[in-house]
């Protein structure tokens, strides 16, 4: 990573949340207020409250089962708040579905990899690029001129955002068939094919060996500087959380603990507790 | 790691070719006499069940949907189609433009409108099907599918329809005599004895023709951006979501194309009998096609095309063994199955998208209840 990487500054926002001062000009790209969900009784997430900044890296961090993949969840209408607010660059998402939020600029990637298996790398991104490049069922039942340029446009998209992870070999290979990391990482180009502005990453690194997860911490990174867009990642690597995430929010049985920049989190007890406290297997999580 | 195998225009290039070069094969065997009155007979129900047998892949091996009730959308385009055909012909008979008289009068005409019309209906009845249905998560549609087909089966066996010298439908759920057809009136569809007096229009040419227009529909939406949606939505429904692609609209793209192409098909394999009654599109029917897509393999259009004409042939073929017919067909079931496991072989017989038999993901893993 580069040595010389500034430190970013955190700024309140009247909101009480922080986000980084390079953002502060513009609204936060995504505000949560107060969201919440029970399950029959079981409450997993409650009172959860986050703003982040349009080029933020934000993390999200907490022991096994403190309900992270739930306000992923959330987020995208997977599951329908029982309480709070989303907005997303300053929208209420209260009345989207799954589908609208995606059109409206959220993208994620799943714990438990769920790529189009069957197919191959090329079709997985190709299908991401569903909404950017778009004809008609009739124009692609009857081979249409538009059809053949379409399709020209999101061949060339796709190897493209491949060619950032070094995958355009792989194009013509079964998803599923590919080795662990790479399904990962496709999974990422997938995502980001579909022109987020905010790409919530849920365990990017887990099962990735240390120099895998180098070239992913850079690859963040990177992503967030060519696109200029909001990454927010679930990790249970420490090593990765602290080294490129800006604010981070530590979720303990549903609800947040502490958040803060790196060094805050680091120093804080409350955390220290929630990890030290149960230290066996959270890790591995 | 795996690579796909063929490219998919080869690999479309393949199908068509194996359709026309059969074609060919069987015309040439029919000018010289070489081919059994019998199966010659087979020639025209064997595209139908062709085409059936592709439009059922498209909801079972592409969307991965299951459907129990595919003779179903048959019937609606049988009937249908028959309706046509007969309205057609009257209005050839009674229109004061020579033109259009003229035009009706030429069977591949009636034929072709019958088709289109058969097809429309079913499509409709499959729109209808699907709006309720395919917003629901797990196995509705095998269900719904079902008692579709069933319902259609009952409602045609009781459904009196004729139409009056002047070409006026009437329809009568008592009896014929109630539809009270004047002088020059025809009975069309006479409940329990079905439709009846029929003029036989359609051709194997005419079936062919329908197979290739299939291959063209479904080969080419597959590979389309439609089609990696549809089969987005198969792999994993959360995931499509999550990439901003409607599971509702292209689970009813694939359904109700699949329910048209099955009406067409009815339609042809009805105008090619001079009757035809509701119990032939029963749920025996719609597993027999099932079973065509199966052997075929999901997703494998070309598997579907083997599957639906050595299937139907057979039994035929093995009449001379007569005893032992039901023996042999089901033992060479089972030969089929396991010669299928053979990868040499599979080569052959390849499926065209997914490995692995049909995933009902829905079941197994949960719909949107379980961790995503
Ligand atoms: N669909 C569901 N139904 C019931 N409980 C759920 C559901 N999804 C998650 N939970 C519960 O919510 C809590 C948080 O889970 P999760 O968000 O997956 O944790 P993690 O922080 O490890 O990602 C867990 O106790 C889990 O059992
Ligand atoms: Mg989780």
């Amino acid at each position: 990573m580069n040595a010389a990487k500034e430190k970013t500054i955190m700024v309140p926002l009247p909101s009480q949340a922080i986000i980084p001062e390079r953002d502060a000009a513009k609204k936060p790209i995504l505000e949560v207020h107060r969201l919440g969900i029970n399950f029959g009784g079981l409450v997993a997430v409650e009172d959860f409250n986050i703003a982040v900044g349009r080029t933020e890296i934000c993390g999200l961090i907490g022991p096994n089962g403190a309900g992270k993949t739930t306000i992923f969840n959330l987020l995208t209408k997977v599951y329908k708040p029982t309480s709070g607010a989303i907005l997303l660059d300053g929208k209420d998402t209260a009345n989207m579905n799954t589908v609208q939020i995606n059109r409206a600029g959220i993208a994620r990637t799943f714990q438990n990899i769920r790529l189009f298996r069957s197919l191959s790398v090329e079709d997985n991104v190709k299908i991401g690029l569903h909404n950017e490049v778009r004809y008609s069922m009739g124009t692609g039942i009857l081979r249409l001129p538009k059809f053949f340029k379409s399709e020209r446009r999101a061949r060339e998209r796709a190897m493209e955002l491949l060619d950032i992870f070094d995958m355009t070999h792989l194009a013509s290979h079964r998803a599923g068939s590919l080795p662990y990391g790479a399904q990962r990482r496709l999974e990422f180009v997938r995502a980001l094919a579909t022109n987020p502005k905010v790409l919530l990453l849920d365990e990017p690194a887990a099962g990735m060996n240390p120099s895998e997860t180098e070239e992913l911490m850079s690859n963040i990174e990177k992503i967030r500087d060519r696109f200029q867009i909001a990454i927010v990642l679930i990790e249970h690597d420490m090593r990765l959380v602290m080294g490129i995430c800006e604010g981070i929010a530590v979720i303990n049985y549903g609800k947040i603990i502490a958040k803060g920049t790196p060094e805050e989190i680091q120093a804080n007890p409350l955390v220290i507790e929630a990890y030290l406290g149960k230290k066996k297997g959270d890790e591995a999580c | 790691m795996r690579r796909l195998r063929l490219r998919p225009s080869t690999d479309n290039l393949l199908t068509y070719g194996l359709v026309i070069v059969a074609y060919i094969v069987i015309r040439i065997l029919i000018a010289s006499g070489n081919i059994s009155s019998a199966l010659q007979g087979q020639l025209v129900p064997i595209t139908a069940y062709i085409v059936m047998a592709i439009s059922l892949n498209l909801t079972v091996g592409v969307l991965g949907e299951l459907s129990l009730g595919h003779a179903g959308f048959m019937s609606v385009g049988a009937f249908t189609g028959v309706i046509t055909a007969t309205l057609l012909s009257t209005f050839a008979d009674t229109t004061s433009l020579e033109w259009l008289s003229l035009a009706l009068g030429m069977p591949w005409l009636r034929l072709a409108l019958a088709m289109l019309f058969g097809g429309t209906m079913a499509g409709i009845f499959g729109f209808l099907i699907g709006v309720p249905v395919l917003r629901l998560h797990g196995d509705y549609l095998a269900i719904v599918t079902l008692a579709f087909g069933e319902i259609i089966k009952n409602v045609m066996n009781v459904i009196y329809i004729g139409c009056d010298a002047n070409g006026i439908l009437r329809i009568s759920a008592v009896s014929a005599n109630d539809l009270q057809l004047s002088e020059g009136g025809k009975i069309i569809l006479s409940g329990p004895m079905g439709a009846i007096g029929i003029t036989k229009i359609s051709s194997f040419t005419a079936g062919f023709i329908l197979i290739l227009i299939t291959l063209f529909v479904v080969l080419n939406l597959i590979n389309s951006r439609a089609g990696r949606a549809i089969k987005a939505v198969r792999d994993d429904k959360i995931a499509a979501e999550s990439v901003g692609i409607s599971t509702w609209r292209y689970r009813m793209m694939a359904f109700v194309t699949s329910a048209t192409l099955a009406g067409a098909a009815g339609a042809l394999y009805a105008l090619n009998y001079s009757t035809v009654v509701a119990r032939k599109f029963d749920f025996n029917t719609s597993i027999l096609i099932l079973v065509f897509v199966v052997l075929g393999g999901m997703g494998n259009i070309r598997g579907s095309i083997i599957a639906a004409t050595v299937l139907t042939v057979l039994p035929e073929v093995l009449r001379a063994f007569n005893e032992v017919r039901m023996l042999a067909y089901a033992v060479i079931l089972i030969l089929v199955m396991l010669i299928r496991n053979n990868s040499t072989l599979r080569r052959l017989f390849r499926r065209n998208g997914r490995n692995g038999a049909m995933r009902k993901k829905n079941l197994l893993n949960g719909g949107k209840g379980d961790e995503a």
